[in-house]
Parts: structure tokens; sequence; C-alpha cells
């Protein structure tokens, strides 16, 4: 990781600011764009900071570098982007794009995707990252000269090789079924800590209306009067708690959730696997068939059915001349086939060690980023009792007093 | 002197009956001398051609020598609860008779025995017994004392003595039209300040026995949806294998927090629950007391009243007047006791259900 792009440059998402335009079909239109920070980091820093340099990008042009990244290095697992609908809200969550809280953890995940890519060992070198890092105006034209989008393979025909490759290898198979269960459990996760956080806020909110209740009762109360009132106050502060716990939460979730974005990607890379594979196995086939049809040819033996065959004999032979001139193409083609098969081959090869490499990798960041997220977790369990156990413990001690 | 002229006046005067305040003193400074103990459990259905209804066994011990055994044991069904309760507001009008459970449960109760029902009443009747023995007049209560200790049939026969339903649908109506027109305008200063409490402390009593049912609602609910959190971890730590213990961990951890939250549901629905709504019932017995009091007075001031427009016959009336006053005298005095009384159990048990509920916060947070 030494030559990291992530050493060598700091990079930060810094701001999000609401922006009106017009879009392709000249319509006006909101839409919120970020600002990037980028500074050199000097190797032997001593208070001299270089320069930042800022640009603005918005959430589409994120997009389009993604999209770019993963069609140039299908055996990478490119970190996703954050979400670009809230999903897993629970009620007091908004919906709503421009909502200042949805932005503000939109702002965090975009300079966490730009972190993750900066600190690959491959993505970081890429030359469009960079000037998407760096270079304000043109940046949209030259990664549309790259041409990536004609590379990019049809999902038809992904799903086509998907159910028809026959001996893809197990590793791979083995992952696709890992992303599929990765993906459908931390959905499920995400889901039921949505509604459990919306409970959570229910019972929290509720114990509010004892601070009003208290406050009014003790009115007219003349020894409980005191013991209820401050009781009172203590519920109000339970009640305004869950505020900011459940916005920590919130980060949690959004943890949780790069890491359902990132089951996406392994299912890319395993679909190109099977794509390639698959590509292969046609080719393979292609040629034995035509290296069939060449000994019949020769030989003068139908072994297997075929229309033109039956023509022929029906119909008359051709002459020697004709076929003659048929099994020289066919040879031609055989040979072009074989070095096709045999540059596929290589081909297959080196995606499958330099994917599975990058799966080590990214199967190590998992288990440490996961690891860390549920540790972080507990910690914020802890702090919410901690929390809790401060405020009874006051409460107690007013209603003892009554 | 000054007591000479209070037994003259309307102005509220210390609890006459020196009985009283010893018994005041026995029985809740202290409790370690109660001769009385009573206790109300095992429910038993009963089937018969016409109705079913459920009998509960109330045992009692005492050490008194106005009962003739040390213990009893008989069985009574609620219809007996309302007699007693009715025998006791009709033998002492403004004493504080502690509130019975409701006749039915208006929202969502389907069946009338089940199990959760029967067991809220049973409580609740328990708890209605001590809080009368409790009492240091209501103790001594004849009627009280028939209930715990009469068989099935002595209690019957006994039952159908003393005024019929008719008389006692007259008294009510008697005193529905007194309680119309007076007690109010000579009502002294203590029992207005006593309503204008009443009306605020019954208006947030029920408020704070809606927050504690929402709250208990909301803790439900927040349980079945922590039910399912756990498992999902247990699930995803089969398709891992180095976090595969840490998320077995977080399972285990979701399942001791569901269990935590059950007992502290537990614990609000045995303490909190039951005294808000108990409260809630005394606010309006307590009301009706009130009333009751000032419909005695009322009675005395409307006769005052006529007296004034017929001065000659004075004199055959003042023995009359001066009956009345002494009862409005005795009616000022139990209620204030009572009421003081009232207060300070009141406080007692709102500071050691509500301590008791942070003590549940507590334990819960802690594990």
């Amino acid at each position: 990781m030494e030559d990291c792009l992530a050493k060598k440059m700091e990079i930060t998402v810094s701001e999000a600011e609401k922006r009106t335009g017009r879009n392709a079909m000249n319509m006006q239109e909101t839409y919120t764009a970020y600002l990037i920070e980028t500074r050199a980091v000097e190797s032997q820093g001593e208070g001299q900071c270089a320069p930042m340099d800022s640009l603005w990008r918005r959430y589409s042009e994120f997009e389009l570098l993604r999209n770019y990244l993963s069609v140039t290095y299908p055996h990478i697992v490119v970190p996703p982007l954050p979400e670009k609908r809230a999903d897993f809200v629970w009620h007091k969550l908004s919906a709503d794009n421009m909502d200042p809280d949805f932005v503000e953890r939109r702002r965090i995940g975009l300079e966490n995707f730009l972190l993750r890519v900066a600190s690959h060992p491959v993505l970081c070198q890429d030359k469009i990252f960079y000037s998407f890092l760096t270079q304000e105006g043109g940046w949209k034209e030259m990664v549309n000269e790259t041409g990536f989008q004609l590379k990019a393979d049809s999902r038809l025909k992904a799903l086509n090789a998907t159910f028809r490759v026959k001996n893809p290898d197990k590793r791979f198979t083995e992952l696709k079924h890992y992303s599929d269960e990765l993906q459908s459990v931390i959905s499920h996760l995400l889901r039921v800590r949505a509604r459990v956080a919306d409970r959570l806020y229910g019972v929290y909110k509720v114990h509010g209306n004892y601070g009003r209740v208290f406050s009014e009762w003790s009115a007219i109360e003349k020894e409980m009067g005191d013991g209820l009132q401050s009781a009172g106050h203590h519920m109000d502060v339970y009640a305004a708690s869950i505020d900011d716990i459940l916005e920590e939460e919130e980060h949690y979730a959004d943890q949780l959730k790069e890491y359902l974005f990132y089951a996406e990607a392994l299912r890319a890379v395993c679909r190109k696997h099977e794509l390639m594979q698959y590509d292969l196995e046609m080719a393979a086939q292609d040629l034995t068939s035509k290296k069939q049809q060449c000994e019949e040819l020769a030989t003068g033996t139908v072994r297997t059915f075929s229309l033109k065959g039956m023509t022929s004999k029906l119909f008359g032979q051709e002459t020697p001349e004709q076929r003659e001139a048929k099994i020289k193409a066919l040879e031609e083609q055989i040979q072009e086939g074989e070095e096709q098969l045999k540059s596929k081959n290589l081909e297959g090869r080196d995606f499958v060690k330099s994917a599975w490499a990058d799966i080590e990798r990214f199967k190590e960041q998992k288990n440490h980023d996961l690891k860390e997220a549920l540790i972080s977790y507990a910690v914020m369990q802890i702090s919410m009792c901690k929390k809790g156990i401060q405020v009874w413990t006051n409460a107690k001690e007013c209603f003892s007093k009554m | 002197d000054t007591s000479l002229a209070e037994v003259n006046s309307f102005s509220p005067s210390m609890p006459i009956s020196p009985s009283s305040m010893i018994n005041q003193y026995k029985f809740e400074d202290e409790p370690e001398l109660r001769d009385l103990f009573i206790t109300v459990d095992d429910p038993e259905s009963h089937i018969t051609a016409i109705e079913t209804f459920i009998t509960y066994r109330v045992v009692t011990k005492t050490s008194r020598g106005e009962f003739d055994s040390s213990e009893y044991e008989v069985r009574r069904r609620y219809q007996d609860f309302l007699w007693l309760k009715s025998k006791l507001e009709e033998a002492h009008p403004t004493l504080i008779i502690p509130p019975l459970p409701e006749k039915f449960i208006m929202k969502g109760m389907v069946e009338r025995f089940n199990d959760e029902f029967i067991e809220t009443r049973r409580k609740a009747l328990h708890k209605f017994l001590n809080r009368i023995a409790d009492h240091p007049t209501l103790t001594f209560n004849e009627d009280f004392k028939i209930f715990l200790t009469a068989q099935a049939w002595e209690l019957s026969s006994h039952k159908k003595q003393g005024p019929g339903l008719l008389s006692r649908m007259g008294q009510t109506v008697r005193a529905v039209a007194s309680s119309v027109r007076g007690g109010v305008k000579n009502r002294p200063e203590m029992f207005t300040e006593m309503n204008e409490y009443m009306e605020t402390f019954s208006q947030k009593i029920n408020v704070l026995d809606k927050i504690a049912h929402r709250i208990y609602k909301e803790e439900r609910e927040y349980f079945s949806e922590m039910k399912e959190y756990g498992p999902i971890h247990t699930l995803w730590s089969a398709s891992e294998e180095d976090i595969a213990d840490s998320l077995k961990g977080v399972a285990s951890c979701i399942d001791k927090c569901c269990k935590a939250t059950e007992k502290r549901m537990a614990g609000l629905s045995e303490n909190l629950l039951p005294i808000l709504h108990e409260y809630v019932l005394y606010s309006e017995i307590l009301m009706g007391v009130l009333k009751r009091r000032d419909q005695i007075q009322g009675e005395l001031d409307s006769r005052i009243d006529t007296l004034a427009n017929k001065k000659t016959e004075q004199d055959l009336f003042s023995e009359e007047i001066g009956k009345l006053e002494d009862k409005v005298e005795c009616a000022n005095n139990a209620l204030k006791a009572d009421w003081d009384r009232w207060k300070q159990n009141m406080q007692y048990d709102m500071r050691s259900t509500f301590t008791n509920m942070a003590e549940n916060n507590l334990r819960y947070y802690e594990e």
C-alpha cells in the first residue's frame, strides 16, 4: 500500500450545498452539490500545509465514476456508493432526499467512498479517478471518451451466462451464495433495527409526558410537590436523550448498509467470471463442432445429422473443389479459434487469479470493519444504559423525597 | 373553652374521638401491632343452571377478642364484595371507603373469565379488604366482621335484613335532590379546598394512568421487535467465519435485553399500573364523599332556612337542628381525619410505587 493515493493526499468531502439548475431536458431541478477538498500530504510535515484544492461534484458524477471503475476493473470489488434514496427509515427519519440529516449522512458516505477508492492498491492509480478529484471542468467528457460504456456487458448477456455456464470455478459459486446470503441477512437486520428504533423512540418519548403531568400535579401538592417537580425534570431529560442515541445508531446502520451494497459488488465480480467462463465454454464448443465438421467433410462420413448433409445427399454431392474450399476455410477458422481459445483461457485464469486476490483483500477488510462496527454498536448500547442508570438514579432520589 | 366554641360552630376541629386517634397510631405508626390479617386467593369457577361465577377464598387470622375464633376461611364472590362496600358507605357516608375493582373492563374484553382478568381482580379485592382492615374506624364495622366470618348461607340471610333495594333507591333519589340544592354555600373553606384539589388530582391521576398504560404498550411492542432482532444475528453468523463469534455474542446480548425488558414490563404491571388505577378509582370515591358531606350539610342548611321563617316553632326544631349540627360536625371531622389519612397513604403509595418503578428501570439498565 506504499504508493496508495490515500497516503499521499488528504481527501475530504467537506460541504454540501443545495443548487438549482437545468437538466438535460431543460427543466428546472434542485440537486445537492458536494465540495471535494484535496491537499497533498507533506512527507515531512512541519506545520507547512500545502494549499487546499477544491471542486464541486454532484451525486450523478460519483455514479459515473463508479460505473467507469466497475467496467474498467471487473475483477475488483469496487466500493459502493451511499444509497441514492433514503431506505430503511423509521418514522422520525425523513425519506426526503433534501432532508439535511440525510444530506449530511450522504456527505460522509461519499467521503468514505473516495477514501476507499484512494486506499485501494489498484484503483487509486487510475487517472480518471485522479482527475475526478482534481479537475473541475471537462471531466465528464474525459470519462466518456474512454468509451467504457461500450465495454460494459449487457445485463441480458450476463443473466444468460449465469444460467447456462457449466463449469464455473467452485469458489465463485460459493462466493455468489455468500453474497446473496449477506445481502438478505443485512437487509433483514436493517429493517428490524429500524422497527426497534421506532419502538424505543416511543418508549422514551412517552416518558416525557410524565414530566408535564408531574409538574402540573406538583402545583397542588404541598409535601410531594418538590419531589414530583424535580422527578418530572428527569423524565424530560430521559425523553430527550433518545434523539442523540438514535442518531449515533444511524451511523452504525450506515456502516452495515455499506456492506449490504458491497454484496452487490461481489456479485458483479462473480457475474463477470461466469460470463467469461461461459464465453470460454461457448468458444470451446464452437471449436469442437468446427473440427468435427472439418473431419466429416474430409472423410466423407456423416457422424452427426445436419441439414446440409441431408440436402447434399438428396440433391447431389458437391464438387471436390467446393469441398476443398470449405475445408480450407474451416481450417483457417479452426486455427483462429484455437488461438482465441488459448487467449481466452489465459484471460480467464488471470481474471480468476487477480479477482481472487482482491476478494481475499476484501474479506479481510470486511471482517475488520464489521467487527469494529459491532463493537461500536455494543459501546453505544452500554452508553445508552449508563445514561439510563443516571437518569433513573436521579429520579429515584426525587421520588423517595416525595 | 375553645373546644366548646368549636362544637357549636361550623369550623373544622381536631378529630373528637380519642379512640379513633389511638387506632390511628396503632395501625399506621406501628404496623406490628396489627391484629387482623386477611388474604384473598384461590379463585374457583362455579357453574350453575342460571349462571357462571367465580368465588375467591378469603382467609382471616386475628387475635381480637370480638372474634369467636382466631382463623376463618370463607368463599366470597364479587357480589358479596359489592354488598360489603355499599353497607360501609351507608354506615359511614363521609368516610373514604376503598375502591373495588370494576365490574367490567370496557376495552377488548371478550371473556369475562380470562386468567389475567381474574388475577388482577383478585389482587384488587385483596387490597380492598386490607385497606378496610387498616382503617381505624371501618375495621370495627359489624358487616365487615360478618363478611369475613360468616358461612355462605349465614351471609345470604344477613344480607336480606336491613333496608331493601327500594328504600336504598329512595335514599339515592333524596341524596341527588339535596345535592342539587345545597351544601355549597355554607361549605367551610377547608372542604372547598379539598374539592378543588380533588378536581385537579383526579385529572392528573387519570392522565398518569393513561401514560403508564401507553408506556406499557410501547414496551410490549419494543419487546416483540427485539425478539426478532436477536435471531437475525445468529442466522448471519452461520454464513461467516471470522466474525461468527462476534455476531453470536451480539445475538445473546440482545436476548438478555429481551429478558430484562420482560422484567421491566412485569414490574410495571404488578406495581405501578394497579396503584395508579386504584387511585383513579379513589379520586371518584373522594368526589363522592365530598358530595355526600355537602348533602348532609345541605340538609342542615335547608332546615335552618325553613326554621328562619318559622320563628315560633324554634324550640321544637332546635333539638332537630342540634342533632343535624352534630351530624354535620361528625361528618366533617370524620372526613377531615380520613382525608389526612388518605393523603398520607397516597403520598406513601405514590412514593413507593414511583421509587419502585425507578428501581425497576435501574435494574433493567444494569442488566
